[in-house]
């Protein structure tokens, strides 16, 4: 392992003793044998029509320098697993969230709290549409998300 | 100032090639621009400094590093004597203020221990940085508690473990170029980390960089300057043309290390076109790059005998080697054709209306339009390229006659003015399509043409001069008509960059799509790089 990894590695297993003693209600982690790569459910617990009713996947990458920098979290589309429909969040999966780029992370934040940012995200919303520009970014964008710079034009929604 | 000539022709590429060479006289010990005294430069074009300046011709100044740092110092030693403070303090509050001066002075005037305070400069030696170990401390960035574990916080008090902060300003430093502005890692927080902290915690490794990035502040901070973005150059640019002019105005500076750029938006020269014209044209290449990519290749086949021809020179003129035909390579018409109707090469041809009915034909012509321009903007920025090779060759083949025929290395610089003009010719060309590509049809716009057509013209004549064998360009009388054409392709880029500033500073030109000035991107995702 790198030497930089074991940074990561060691916080992250103290989330996964952490996360072993339960998560908030609406959040499982469905598979974190590793420390580069984990998957979790989210539900929104709300009656929010937009959402009821589902689960939505979410796919974190983690680097090295975690949590120093932002893990990488995208939706991940599945049979039983649609990417939820919200302004900021693209058809691809791919988040324009403030939280997760380098400005507006805190390597205060970990697995469990960005989980919970997103459910509040989706919670407050009463939008029916992806963000503008939608097809257009799905379509030409082959950056990953970490590379995007994004306008966080509305940090409301 | 013979001093002050040399510099002058090093900065201004435009000089050695103003059209009355007599005017430089006018410019000698104006080193810098005239900008000093002129604060708010009007765009530099209503300046009378005895002789009328061509319209695309704006005020800047070129800044070596030890300029850079002796405004600094200057800057550090003058707050140092007025507000006796530390020459290391005053830097810290010239970067707290951003190197506004006034205000930080007047801020200090009124309350000192605030504005030390909020630099993170508070004078008690209480709160001096320091490291602690604190019992029961929770480390909230990597989880670690236990006795001996050394934390560190700034002002607001939210502490981390040193480990954790070193990590965390090592990532700001190395990988987000962050120095003077990285805030306290918590959530919200948004507390700089004050220079003294990070001097306590800064590692030695990172102390170079973290201070060259503090350097770099002074000019990031200040509007009106800006680094030279050549790489390798560490050279600044002083310029007062504000964002909310460029839709007045394209202003293009020239660095000491030779490389011209649009201050505006820092890509290389981008005249005639205007910035906000520039960045959509750019986008739209980027987008239909696959529909357009077949026109930029290398390779053509011959119109006559379909031999594929690669085009291995700047020139227009194209020789098949197979069966000798002679083609234009932007339109692929007959060359011998070019003399007189050159026209069909340089000007598009609105399709006639009852085509244009047709829903079909018309996004057809739309796309024709487009890959019209295209087509000429992408062969120019492809001959510029290409007559760059050619130069380098042809300097290989110029050292060897010269020592075969006996010219002297000065004998031989007219085939550097010609390279060189040439490509500053055809950079201009290239973005005279992507302006004429949004140009909306008044009656300015045949002038327009007109001015592109003979720069073009004159631009493949000397192109063509300039192609010839080594044992040709070494003729005294193809010397001379090189010389006289690379002087007249000079003079008719002047004559259109003239032209076209003048319009747009005097907002004549229509567009086809909306100029708003300066507005950024509303929105949505852009791809970084
Ligand atoms: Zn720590
Ligand atoms: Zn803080
Ligand atoms: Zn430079
Ligand atoms: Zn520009
Ligand atoms: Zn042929
Ligand atoms: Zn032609």
């Amino acid at each position: 392992m790198a030497p930089g990894a074991q940074f990561a590695a060691k916080r992250l297993g103290k989330e996964l003793t952490k996360i072993s003693k339960g998560l908030p209600a609406g959040i499982v982690l469905v598979q974190g044998d590793n420390f580069e790569e984990w998957l979790l459910d989210i539900q929104v617990l709300d009656s929010n029509p937009l959402y009821m009713g589902q689960t939505y996947r979410l796919k974190f990458k983690f680097g090295s320098s975690y949590p120093i920098e932002p893990p990488e979290v995208v939706f991940v589309k599945l049979p039983d697993r649609p990417i939820p429909i919200h302004p900021h969040i693209y058809s691809n999966g791919i988040i324009c969230l403030d939280l997760l780029g380098q400005q507006g992370w805190s390597p205060v934040q970990n697995v469990e709290s960005v989980c919970m940012s997103l459910q509040s995200m989706l919670t407050g919303n009463t939008k029916n549409e992806r963000p503008p520009g939608d097809e257009e970014f799905v379509r030409g964008n082959r950056l990953r998300p970490k590379d995007i710079d994004f306008y966080y034009h509305d940090n409301n929604v | 100032m013979d001093s002050d000539d040399d510099f002058m022709s090093a900065v201004s590429s435009e000089d050695d090639i103003l059209p009355d060479d007599s005017d430089n006289d006018d410019l000698s010990g104006a080193e810098d621009f005239d900008f000093d005294d002129e604060p708010d430069p009007d765009l530099g074009m209503s300046k009378d400094i005895g002789r009328k300046r061509v319209a695309y011709d704006i005020s800047f100044k070129v800044y070596q590093p030890a300029d850079i740092e002796k405004q600094q110092d200057d800057l550090i030693n003058e707050v140092n004597m007025i507000l006796n403070i530390s020459k290391e303090e005053a830097a810290i509050l010239l970067r707290h203020f951003r190197w506004n001066k006034e205000r930080l002075i007047e801020d200090y005037m009124d309350a000192p221990p605030q504005v030390l305070e909020a630099a993170g400069l508070a004078q008690e030696s209480a709160s001096l940085p320091r490291l602690e170990v604190q019992p029961g401390f929770v480390c909230d960035i990597c989880c670690e508690e236990g006795p001996g574990l050394a934390s560190f916080a700034i002002k607001c008090g939210h502490r981390y473990c040193v480990d954790c902060y070193r990590h965390y300003l090592s990532q700001k430093i190395k990988e987000e170029g962050e120095a003077a502005r990285i805030q306290c890692p918590s959530d919200g927080c948004d507390l700089i980390v004050d220079a003294r902290s990070l001097d306590l915690l800064v590692t030695p490794e990172l102390k170079e960089r973290y201070h060259e990035l503090l350097n770099r502040t002074y000019v990031e901070d200040k509007d009106t300057l800006k680094w030279c973005p050549a790489p390798d150059c560490q050279n600044a640019i002083e310029c007062g043309v504000k964002k909310k002019d460029l839709d007045k105005v394209v202003p293009t500076v020239s660095c000491l290390c030779a490389h011209r750029f649009c201050f505006g938006c820092i890509l290389s020269d981008h005249q005639p076109a205007p910035c906000e014209l520039v960045k959509k044209w750019l986008k739209k290449c980027a987008d239909d790059s696959e529909t357009a990519n077949w026109i930029s290749a290398n390779t053509k086949e011959c119109p006559k005998c379909n031999s594929t021809i690669e085009k291995n020179g700047g020139c227009n003129h194209m020789t098949c080697r197979k069966c000798k035909h002679e083609f234009c390579w932007m339109c692929m018409g007959l060359w011998s054709e070019h003399g007189t109707s050159w026209y069909s090469c340089n000007r598009f041809e609105e399709k006639s209306g009852t085509e244009a009915r047709d829903a079909q034909a018309k996004s057809r012509v739309s796309l024709e339009r487009y890959l019209h321009y295209y087509n000429r903007y992408a062969n120019h920025e492809q001959s510029a390229r290409l007559d760059k090779d050619i130069y380098t060759k042809t300097e290989k083949k110029m050292v060897q006659l010269q020592k075969e025929s006996g010219m002297s290395w000065i004998e031989v610089q007219y085939l550097n003015s010609a390279s060189q003009a040439l490509q500053t010719c055809r950079q201009t060309l290239m973005w005279t399509y992507a302006f004429a590509f949004y140009l909306a049809r008044n009656n300015l716009t045949e002038i327009f043409e007109d001015n592109q057509k003979d720069l073009e013209m004159a631009v493949e004549g000397l192109s063509e001069m300039f192609e010839k064998p080594v044992t040709e360009l070494a003729d005294p009388k193809l010397k001379v008509e090189i010389m006289d054409k690379t002087s007249y392709c000079n003079k008719r880029r002047i004559i259109l960059l003239d032209d076209t500033a003048q319009n747009l500073a005097d907002g004549r030109w229509t567009f086809n799509v909306e100029l708003t000035g300066s507005a950024p991107a509303s929105g949505g995702p852009s791809n970084r790089r």
